[in-house]
C-alpha cells in the first residue's frame, strides 16, 4: 500500500464527510431549498424575508460551498451563489444501496418468523 | 437532507417470536445470513462471517447497545463494508435499531439506520460500483427465494 494512495483517498473523503454537515443545520437546508428552484442567488435576495443577518447568510453559504454543494460566481461587482446537486445525489444513490439492503433483510426475517 | 434510513414492516408473527429471531445469534444469522460466534450481549462486540453467497469473504462485526426484552434491539457497526482492502475501523459507525410493537396482526417491526453525517460516503460508493454485477444477480435469488417462501 503507498502512502500516496492513501493520503489521496483520505482527501476524498474529507471532501465528501461536509455534505452532511453542512445540510444538518435548518438555516442551511433554507438556503439550499431556495437555491434548488434553480436561480442563481445574490446575499441579499437570500437574505430578504428571513430574520437573518448578511453576516449569518455569509458565514451558513460558505460551509455549503466548502461541501461542493453551492458555488458562488461572480456577476459583476455582486456574487450569486447557485446550486449543485451531485454531492447530494452521491450520497442519495449510498443511502439507497443501504436501503435497498435492508428492504432484502428484512423480507427474509419476514420469511422466517412467518414460515 | 435525511442522514437516516427508517423501514417499517407488518410481521405475520407474536411480538416473541420476532424478538427471537432478532436476539437469537443463531436465528439472526439464518434470516441475515451470517454465521455469528456466540450470542449477542449488550456492550459487547459480535463477530461473525457473512453467509450471504458472494459476501463470504467479509466479516461481520457490530457492538450489541441495547437489548430491552420485546422493545427494542440495537447494535452499531459499519455499513456496507465489503471491501476487505478498507479499515474501517477507524470511521465511525452506524447506529441500527430494532423496534417492536403489538399489533392486531402480530408485529410492527421498526428498524432504523442513523448517523450517515459520519460515513465517508463516496469510498463506499466506490465500493458498491465494483461490485454491482454480483449485487443485481443476488436480488434477483432473493426474490426468488421469498416467493417461493412467502
Amino acid at each position: 500500500m503507498s502512502r500516496g494512495s492513501r493520503s489521496a483517498s483520505a482527501r476524498r473523503e474529507r471532501a465528501r464527510a461536509p455534505v452532511f454537515a453542512a445540510l444538518g443545520d435548518e438555516t442551511r437546508l433554507a438556503l439550499v431549498a431556495k437555491l434548488c428552484a434553480g436561480r442563481r442567488s445574490s446575499i441579499a435576495r437570500l437574505t430578504a424575508g428571513t430574520r437573518l443577518t448578511r453576516q449569518a447568510v455569509t458565514k451558513h453559504l460558505r460551509v455549503l460551498e466548502g461541501a461542493g454543494i453551492v458555488h458562488g460566481v461572480r456577476a459583476g461587482r455582486e456574487k450569486l451563489f447557485e446550486f449543485d446537486p451531485q454531492p447530494m445525489a452521491e450520497i442519495r444513490e449510498y443511502l439507497d444501496l443501504v436501503s435497498a439492503q435492508w428492504d432484502q433483510a428484512l423480507a427474509r426475517l419476514k420469511a422466517f418468523v412467518e414460515g | 437532507m435525511d442522514d437516516r434510513i427508517e423501514k417499517r414492516i407488518e410481521l405475520n408473527a407474536p411480538v416473541s417470536r420476532v424478538w427471537r429471531a432478532l436476539t437469537d445469534y443463531r436465528e439472526f444469522g439464518e434470516w441475515f445470513r451470517v454465521k455469528l460466534e456466540g450470542p449477542f450481549v449488550p456492550g459487547e462486540v459480535s463477530r461473525g462471517r457473512i453467509t450471504y453467497p458472494g459476501y463470504e469473504h467479509v466479516q461481520w462485526e457490530a457492538v450489541v447497545q441495547k437489548m430491552e426484552p420485546e422493545r427494542l434491539f440495537s447494535f452499531t457497526w459499519h455499513p456496507y463494508a465489503v471491501d476487505p482492502a478498507t479499515d474501517y475501523s477507524k470511521e465511525t459507525p452506524t447506529l441500527v435499531e430494532f423496534r417492536l410493537e403489538k399489533t392486531t396482526a402480530g408485529t410492527l417491526l421498526v428498524l432504523t439506520e442513523s448517523g450517515f453525517d459520519k460515513v465517508p460516503a463516496a469510498r463506499r460508493l466506490e465500493a458498491f460500483r465494483r461490485n454491482e454485477g454480483g449485487w443485481t444477480e443476488q436480488m434477483k435469488n432473493i426474490e426468488a427465494y421469498v416467493a417461493r417462501k412467502p
